[in-house]
């Protein structure tokens, strides 16, 4: 099937639109629009970051998970109390990937799960006896945290608990940074706003606790990697690249981040932004402190790698000038024999994706170097501006659905019939019995690296091996045939 | 009045920023913005308006400062 017109993709729009109730239309309209890369801004075609339908499917998560699972829970060597009943925590323990070098359980504490473990009496009487014991059990178990964030979950805020009382009199006590952040999962409308609140969580409790502490050494070549999640190993291809060029990279935030690694942030001379929609309030709040401008960058893929060494390049001397293209030439010959072998296999392959985050617009670029084609893209809790940024690296007329629901989505496939739909681990199975190639974008199908050249090599293998599988030629039943 | 963060984009421009509303907008012009004082009624490329008293000297960008909405 060849690419939609314009008129083509309003009308499926329209048609997807036609079972849903005179008012739930309206609103959902609003959601979806065929792309114009024309436009300067989003918020003319597209309408985001709104309280989902009631009723509908949707894709997204909670405060709670946008600030334990996605900002602070990386942070390898501070221990993360997921305060509150004990499903939360348990639910959500290990799912992303964040990987990071370690003895968990000794000095890391990544894939643990710490819990408060809520029973009928916590919620009647409160919490804060038990909060301020498990502090206690905590440092006596684990002596080398290096700090303890307390991420609460939805029955703390409802009940009214005093977790920064506590943390400040624990934190005197024990000597340790105790972060109280308040994540209740009701907060918001998706995991978005739980971003906000670890990100000004961490500024307030983590960024100023070395200001007056010069012994620090830098360098020119400091910079620091914000919103790098490490899934699958992502923010170490990504880190080797910077090091190469001659950068010092400080810190690393939050995938196989540390404490202070985070304390040191505001000692670098420019920060690099990976995730935008999740970092950009602490970026802003370094640039407006500290004065360290920020600036977003994108490894997917050998074009847009090269595009953002070079673009980070710029902003320092001409040694690293040089040495990115130093670089760039290196891992040439390597990106080269990547997309001679692949692209073959995949020109022409058209993809939908669905995902959260910097990834419906980031991944696009990777895809392109492999001849193929992102025809449908969207974020379950996306901003404006991020679709602002995503309007010019998808082609015209393609589709953009914000905060899908399940039924579009599904309705959307089945009539734009992509090769490959790239989403979550909920959508998987749905599109998998579809007999449609399906990747699971948010911790990369249980593969990755993805990031820099290294990640482009192990891409590229997945969507062949994904799309190419003998086993999509045999969905039919032996006796349908 | 909400509060805005003001800071200079990478073409030179100021942009105008609202955390609350997640707002990041272009500002086209500013009504007193000379080596004195920076103020006045400022108009964004959307076409809204918003008033802030003069300050001067002139503030020191990135910086937050509270707006009035002038219509």
């Amino acid at each position: 099937m060849s690419a939609l017109t314009r008129e083509e993709t309003q009308a499926l729009i329209q048609e997807v639109l036609e079972v849903y109730p005179d008012k739930a239309k309206k609103d959902r309209a609003k959601h979806l629009a065929v792309n114009d890369p024309t436009l300067e801004q989003s918020k003319k075609c597209i309408t985001s970051n709104r309280k989902s339908l009631p009723g509908v499917m949707t894709i997204r998560g909670c405060s709670y998970a946008g600030s334990k699972g996605v900002v602070w829970g990386p942070i390898k060597d501070i221990v993360h109390i997921s305060h509150g009943p004990v499903g939360c925590g348990q639910y959500s323990r290990a799912g992303r990937r964040n990987y990071y070098v370690g003895m968990t359980g000794v000095n890391t504490f990544g894939t643990m799960n710490f819990t408060s473990d809520f029973q009928e009496k916590d919620i009647v009487f409160g919490g804060d006896k038990k909060l301020d014991k498990i502090i206690s059990e905590i440092d006596l178990l684990f002596p080398l945290a290096k700090g303890i964030s307390v991420q609460s979950e939805c029955p703390i805020g409802l009940i009214g608990d005093d977790i920064e009382a506590v943390s400040k009199k624990k934190a005197k006590e024990l000597k340790k940074p105790i972060i109280p952040v308040r994540c209740e999962g009701f907060r918001g409308v998706s995991q978005s706003l739980g971003h906000h609140i670890a990100n000004d969580s961490i500024r307030d409790w983590v960024i100023p606790n070395r200001d007056h502490d010069q012994s620090f050494v830098t360098t020119p070549y400091d910079v620091a990697i914000i919103g790098d999640y490490n899934i699958g190993g992502d923010a170490w291809s990504s880190r080797i690249l910077l090091e190469e060029m001659g950068l010092r990279v400080v810190a690393q935030w939050a995938g196989d981040g540390t404490l202070s690694e985070m304390e040191l942030t505001p000692k670098v001379k420019l920060s690099l932004i990976h995730c935008y929609r999740s970092v950009n309030y602490i970026a802003r709040h370094l640039e407006e402190q500290y004065g360290i401008p920020w600036m977003e960058y994108n490894f997917f893929g050998p074009t847009k790698i090269a595009e953002s060494l070079r673009a980070i390049a710029a902003r320092f001397d001409e040694t690293i000038q040089a040495n990115a293209e130093r670089v760039i030439a290196k891992y040439q010959a390597e990106y080269e024999a990547v997309v001679a072998k692949y692209r073959p296999r995949l020109e022409g392959k058209r993809v939908m994706l669905y995902v959260g985050g910097l990834r419906p617009r980031h991944i696009i670029g990777a895809y392109e170097d492999l001849g193929m084609e992102v025809v449908g893209t969207g974020y379950e809790f996306a901003h404006n501006d991020d679709y602002d940024r995503t309007l010019k690296d998808m082609g015209d007329s393609t589709l953009l659905y914000d905060d899908v629901t399940g039924y579009e989505l599904e309705a959307f496939v089945k009539r734009i019939k992509p090769d490959l739909v790239g989403s979550g681990i909920k959508e998987k199975y749905v599109f998998q019995k579809m007999g449609i190639p399906f990747r699971q974008m948010h911790s990369w199908d249980y593969s990755g690296p993805y990031h820099g050249y290294d990640g482009f090599a192990i891409f590229a293998r997945d969507m062949d091996m994904t799309i190419n599988n003998p086993c999509w030629k045999n969905m039919k039943a032996p006796w349908q045939k | 009045m909400p509060n805005v963060m003001i800071r200079k984009s990478e073409s030179g421009g100021l942009l105008f920023y609202v955390a609350k509303k997640d707002m990041e907008e272009t500002i086209a012009s500013v009504e007193t913005d000379t080596a004195a004082t920076w103020g006045g009624e400022v108009v964004l490329t959307d076409g809204s308006r918003w008033y802030i008293d003069p300050i001067s000297p002139p503030p020191v960008f990135p910086t937050t400062l509270r707006f009035k909405r002038a219509d």
